[in-house]
């Protein structure tokens, strides 16, 4: 309850900080269109006006403080301005309108969530693999920890033109990405997981005359789960970024990151940010979605602390 | 054909080395555990050369290692001048602002309980958000030069480091505390001499974690507008024209400076945590 009140906080004086500063940020252009429409702006002229600080504008014109709030294409929109845009795109248009956000974040959600299986599929996979087998981890793990330190998403770019010139395109470009983001950090949680499980137990498990399978199914995975739902809480995290990236260079007309290109081309910043903000929701949920399966699946084995 | 049977041969004979390595008596030495990983590597580059070369793979898909290290060797000037826009200029200015910003911010936090209280979860919930996207904001607002990747690489790397060493500063137990306190240490000196060396584990393992992110916020902000000069930039410039060579010597590029930048880091951090555990 405590903390609750001391979050609220936080989240209050964040936004009572990002409405002082869409006044500095956005005061210049409420001026010139104050000066447009007749009103006595206080240094005439937007010569002289270049030369001053936001701040010092702002105090000299105290009369256009609420107008830097509800601007047409403000430099940084006001909260309310973004929440109104989230609320009309996502509530009041049809989901089939290509102006519903909640369409464009499903075309990035399917991208996601497909990548995101490939990915933490072939990576257990690996992870198993690894842990089993004393070559493969002696050769392909310091490899996979090595990829971890280096900006896969460079790839990105490349991995859709690729793809498109032997005639793959739509949604497998974008899951792959996905796929390769979050396809390292599973694996190296997984192989940690795996191999959690300490001598005694494993001791245990041998005077039973436990077989390798056996080892693996009643002990290992079991013991693994806690890590497998830490890094898939990255992944997942990390897959988003990488199907929103991978809508970037195409030139993609659907998803959230082809609303943030759009945005970004044609100076419409509160559709840009309300993008974000929807791209944030999400990750948010997917990221809670995990967490609750987590909590459920380990207080069922009764793991839960 | 012959290629491409070469190619199997070389990967059987690869696996085979390590698995005779990795079994013998010596898998424990350290020239062993670093000789099969290399020897692996190897192989993978002799066994993409030869399936590339033997199947008449076309450039537009994958072109031959020979290749890229080709045009890598030959294009070591604007290669250089990508590396120095943007990792010297972009990520690493925007790394350094970053992380010391949220440093300042995490002491100044640490003081107050409820601020802490309140900061940690928005912190974690922020770190977790798809921040990359910020940049056409970002961009926008300070112009395509590096300025603008160094202020998306800070808004990328803040969270993470913030909630890092916010936590790390909290691992002093009670009773190291007490014992500060009987020593009549003031708040400063029991901050430089107890507090502060024991979150250095803590702060470097957020070190770690945003060299990895400035790199890609660096490299991402490119994408939405640079100066026509730039590793995100030269990425994107030669997908368009199909020059995948030219891909992939910039994501060399890439991989040897995100490699290098955080080996440094582990390298200091191996100075200065020497005393913890996962150190010795």
């Amino acid at each position: 309850m405590k903390s609750l009140v001391a979050v609220l906080t936080v989240v209050a004086a964040i936004v009572a900080f990002w409405y002082a500063a869409c006044v500095p940020m956005n005061i210049k252009g409420v001026l010139v269109a104050a000066e447009r429409a007749g009103v006595e702006v206080t240094p005439a002229t937007a010569k002289e006006r270049r030369d001053m600080s936001e701040i010092g504008l702002s105090l000299s014109n105290s009369f256009a403080i609420p107008d830097t709030w509800a601007q047409d294409r403000p430099r940084l929109p006001a909260p309310h301005q973004v929440a109104i845009e989230l609320w009309k795109t996502t509530v009041e248009k049809k989901i089939t309108s290509k102006r519903s956000l909640i369409y464009h974040g499903w075309v990035t959600l399917s991208a996601t969530l497909l990548g995101f299986a490939i990915g933490t599929g072939l990576g257990i996979l690996l992870a198993v693999g690894i842990v089993h087998s004393k070559v493969m981890d002696m050769s392909v793990m310091p490899w996979a920890i090595v990829s971890q330190t280096i900006p896969i998403i460079a790839l990105a770019p490349m991995i859709i033109v690729v793809l498109y010139s032997i005639g793959v395109q739509g949604i497998i470009p974008k899951a792959v990405i996905s796929a390769y983001l979050s396809f390292f950090p599973v694996v190296v949680g997984m192989v940690k997981g795996l191999r959690s499980p300490d001598g005694m137990q494993l001791d245990l498990l041998r005077t039973y005359n436990a077989s390798q399978s056996q080892g693996f199914w009643k002990l290992r995975l079991p013991a693994s789960l806690p890590y497998l739902f830490a890094s898939l809480k990255i992944g997942i995290a990390a897959s988003l970024v990488g199907a929103i990236v991978g809508e970037l260079p195409t030139g993609a007309v659907a998803g959230l990151g082809a609303r943030l290109l759009a945005g970004s081309y044609y100076g419409q910043t509160v559709q840009i940010w309300s993008a974000l903000f929807a791209a944030a929701i999400l990750a948010a949920c997917l990221v809670a979605l995990l967490g609750l399966l987590e909590r459920v699946m380990l207080k069922r084995m009764g793991m839960s602390a | 054909m012959l290629m491409v049977g070469l190619a199997v041969l070389v990967w059987i004979v690869g696996w085979w080395i390590n698995g005779r390595l990795a079994n013998s008596p010596a898998a424990g030495t350290r020239a062993v555990q670093l000789a099969v990983p290399v020897i692996f590597g190897v192989t993978v580059l002799i066994v993409w050369e030869l399936l590339v070369r033997g199947l008449n793979v076309p450039l537009v898909i994958l072109p031959a290692p020979s290749m890229i290290a080709g045009r890598f060797a030959e294009s070591l000037p604007i290669l250089w001048a990508d590396f120095v826009q943007t990792f010297a200029k972009g990520a690493l200015s925007g790394y350094i602002m970053g992380c010391g910003a949220a440093f300042l911010m995490a002491i100044a936090v640490d003081r107050s309980d409820f601020l802490r209280r309140g900061l940690l979860p928005v912190g974690n919930f922020v770190a977790a958000l798809p921040i990359v996207g910020t940049a056409p904001i970002l961009v926008m607002w300070f112009g395509f030069d590096w300025e603008s990747k160094a202020a998306v690489v800070v808004v990328m790397v803040f969270f993470p480091m913030l909630v890092n060493t916010v936590a790390g500063l909290r691992e002093t137990s009670a009773m190291q505390r007490d014992l500060m306190q009987t020593y009549a240490a003031s708040y400063w000196q029991s901050f430089f001499k107890l507090r502060l060396p024991a979150a250095m584990p803590f702060i470097f393992n957020g070190l770690k974690i945003s060299t990895t992110l400035a790199l890609i916020g660096a490299i991402v902000a490119e994408f939405f507008g640079s100066p026509t000069v730039g590793m995100g930039f030269r990425i994107s410039t030669s997908v368009g024209q199909l020059a995948l060579d030219m891909v992939w010597a910039e994501i060399v590029v890439a991989a040897l400076a995100g490699s290098i930048f955080y080996g440094a880091v582990a390298l200091i951090e191996k100075s200065v945590t020497f005393w913890h555990p996962s150190q010795r």
